[in-house]
């Protein structure tokens, strides 16, 4: 185990920061739980929605007693929870399916579809940034600062449909719906990028801005470095670490975002089905995804604060 | 140079200024109302293209509305979902922000708990299965978008409202016997509200974008309202014959939305303000 040092001083370990952000990341899970649980809750229609708006009081009753819906709410609560602990999430109402086999048959397209996005939103926004703190105060660098305002502005939903206009039907070049093969996901994950372009362009722009500024730059250029070698060997590397930590919160947020696209292409993830059973108020299915979502978001919040501790000389105490 | 950097602001302006003009005079200019329906003259297309005619600049829909009278509305919706959004969402986030900062200790500890709950949670899920819940209409998805998008409020006049509380001034007024609620209100807020204003122009462009995104997805405003995501999911089944029936409501979408960012960027420029994001 290393000690380490915060900038404030006193010594704590690694592990005490992991635990801390664990903690935390546990408290935020619980909290959602609750809250979403509340959420499904707070409607008292369920049972209604199942049976049907034509249903008999009679029937409504039936359904609410076999499903427990006329318990007291913290007895629910407890008795999903203790459930859900075991990987018991229940059963959809309207699927006839259990839960936990409804996300594992939907959430590896979703996930396919998150991590094709974000390399995609890292191979365009990498370069632009590199490409506009090197060329700081022209033109080209204000231009690039456009692409990241247009990307910001573009609504998912219409970039998705102009796009499967232009390559599906027009030019016949990619499928316009389905992830049957490869080709489905390059224009959704396109589509998903934009999410996270603007944020990894602007910030690999000023991380370089700073990094050409720093001490250690004008070190290798005073020992004739060449200007690759300076840029991406001594900036890159400094401007890259906060960079690999939003990538993996903007990775979170592109998940939960997955809805919009998935609708548009017609493909069946985890979106899909979350936005399927709203329309139709079965409530386990989305309270399962959204604690999902928020889990998976949790996860990667953690991991990208314990990769720029590790990484952060000046947090690890150098 | 300096007029290139100006270039955002003025843009934003204009882009702006014109759509709320429109949203506010528009409805009653246009020679046309956005409900009427006429089957007998159903996709007109616009005056520019083939077989469009001067009574319908825009072309109309699949019900014979005129799609100019729609857009119009469209953008009046759109703008004030967006004012209440962010009306709302400032008035939640300033507050937990300007606590937390100005408090520190368990209150910030607090605060930014509740910010990473908020972060957690998918908010466009989250904003469906409300509208779901409590039925759609303009007012829900306006409550709705400023509930729960609070957080970049929060994280900026948290981290703003730390730096004034340290300055001399902050700590005079204390020493001149000066109440709290004096200090904050009198001497903190004024000095943070150029961050906020930023915040408020970005936090807009993305409210009035999740509305959109709602109304495709069926469950935000509700139908005939002619909101601009609404009139594109309405109008995509005969995209692939007519383009121009999306072509246009998600444009004017896109600049509006291109408009209110472009004045954000710009403002953060003039009063040096930071976005949060």
């Amino acid at each position: 185990m290393r000690v380490i040092r915060s900038r404030e001083g006193g010594p704590y370990t690694v592990l005490r920061f992991l635990l801390r952000s664990l903690l935390l990341g546990a408290l935020v899970c619980g909290t959602v739980l609750i809250a979403s649980f509340l959420l499904s809750r707070a409607s008292g229609n369920l049972a209604i929605n199942i049976a049907g708006p034509e249903a008999s009081a009679a029937a409504i009753a039936k359904i609410q007693h076999e499903l427990g819906l006329d318990r007291p709410l913290p007895v629910q609560f407890y008795d999903w929870a203790a459930r859900a602990a075991h990987g018991d999430l229940g059963r959809s109402f309207l699927f006839h399916e259990k839960v936990s086999s409804l996300i594992a048959t939907h959430f590896p397209v979703t996930f396919r579809l998150g991590v094709f996005a974000i390399v995609l939103a890292l191979v365009i926004a990498l370069p632009l940034g590199i490409a506009a703190a090197l060329v700081e105060g022209t033109v080209f660098d204000i231009a690039i600062g456009a692409v990241a305002l247009l990307g910001q502005a573009m609504p998912s939903f219409w970039l998705g449909l102009l796009l499967i206009i232009w390559f599906g039907i027009d030019l016949h070049w990619l499928p316009i719906a389905g992830v049957e093969s490869w080709t489905g996901y390059v224009l959704p994950s396109f589509v998903l990028s934009f999410v996270a372009i603007p944020v990894i362009l602007r910030l690999t722009r000023s991380g370089m801005v700073d990094a050409m500024r720093a001490d250690y730059v004008r070190t290798a250029r005073a020992k004739g470095l060449s200007r690759a070698s300076i840029v991406l060997k001594h900036a890159l590397r400094n401007a890259a670490m906060p960079v690999v930590a939003v990538s993996a919160v903007q990775l979170g947020f592109i998940l939960g975002g997955s809805v919009v696209v998935e609708v548009v292409f017609n493909i069946h993830g985890l979106g899909y089905l979350a936005w399927e059973s709203i329309g139709k108020g079965d409530f386990p299915v989305v309270q399962a995804v959204v604690l999902l979502f928020s889990l998976i978001f949790v996860g990667l919040t953690v991991a990208s604060d314990l990769v720029s501790a590790l990484l952060d000389p000046r947090v690890r105490g150098a | 140079m300096r007029t290139v950097r100006r270039l955002p602001l003025v843009l934003g302006m204009v882009v702006v200024g014109f759509a709320v003009l429109v949203a506010i005079f528009g409805p009653a200019l246009v020679a046309h109302d956005a409900f009427t329906q006429n089957l007998a003259h159903r996709f007109v297309p616009p005056e520019w293209l083939a077989g469009g005619s001067p009574a319908h600049p825009f072309g109309t829909d699949q019900l014979g509305r005129d799609y100019l009278a729609r857009l119009v509305l469209g953008v009046r919706i759109s703008l004030m979902i967006g004012l209440t959004a962010v009306v709302l969402s400032g008035l939640i986030g300033t507050t937990l922000g300007v606590l937390g900062g100005y408090f520190g200790g368990w209150v910030d500890a607090v605060v930014m708990f509740i910010v990473s709950c908020r972060l957690a949670i998918p908010i466009i899920l989250v904003a469906l299965t409300v509208v779901f819940l409590v039925g759609s209409s303009l007012t829900v998805v306006m409550l709705t978008i400023g509930l729960l998008l609070w957080e970049r409020f929060a994280v900026v006049s948290r981290s703003a409202t730390r730096q004034v509380a340290s300055r001399d001034y902050v700590a005079a007024a204390w020493c001149a016997g000066c109440s709290r609620r004096w200090i904050v209100l009198g001497e903190i807020l004024p000095n943070i509200v150029h961050h906020l204003i930023v915040v408020a122009t970005v936090d807009m462009a993305i409210a009035i974008l999740l509305a959109a995104a709602l109304s495709f997805l069926g469950l935000g405003v509700p139908p005939p309202m002619p909101d601009l995501g609404l009139m594109i999911a309405e109008a995509k089944d005969y995209m692939f014959f007519k383009p121009w029936v999306i072509e246009i409501p998600g444009l004017a979408l896109f600049a509006l939305v291109l408009g209110i960012n472009l004045l954000g960027d710009g403002l953060r420029d003039l009063l040096g303000g930071e976005s949060g994001g």
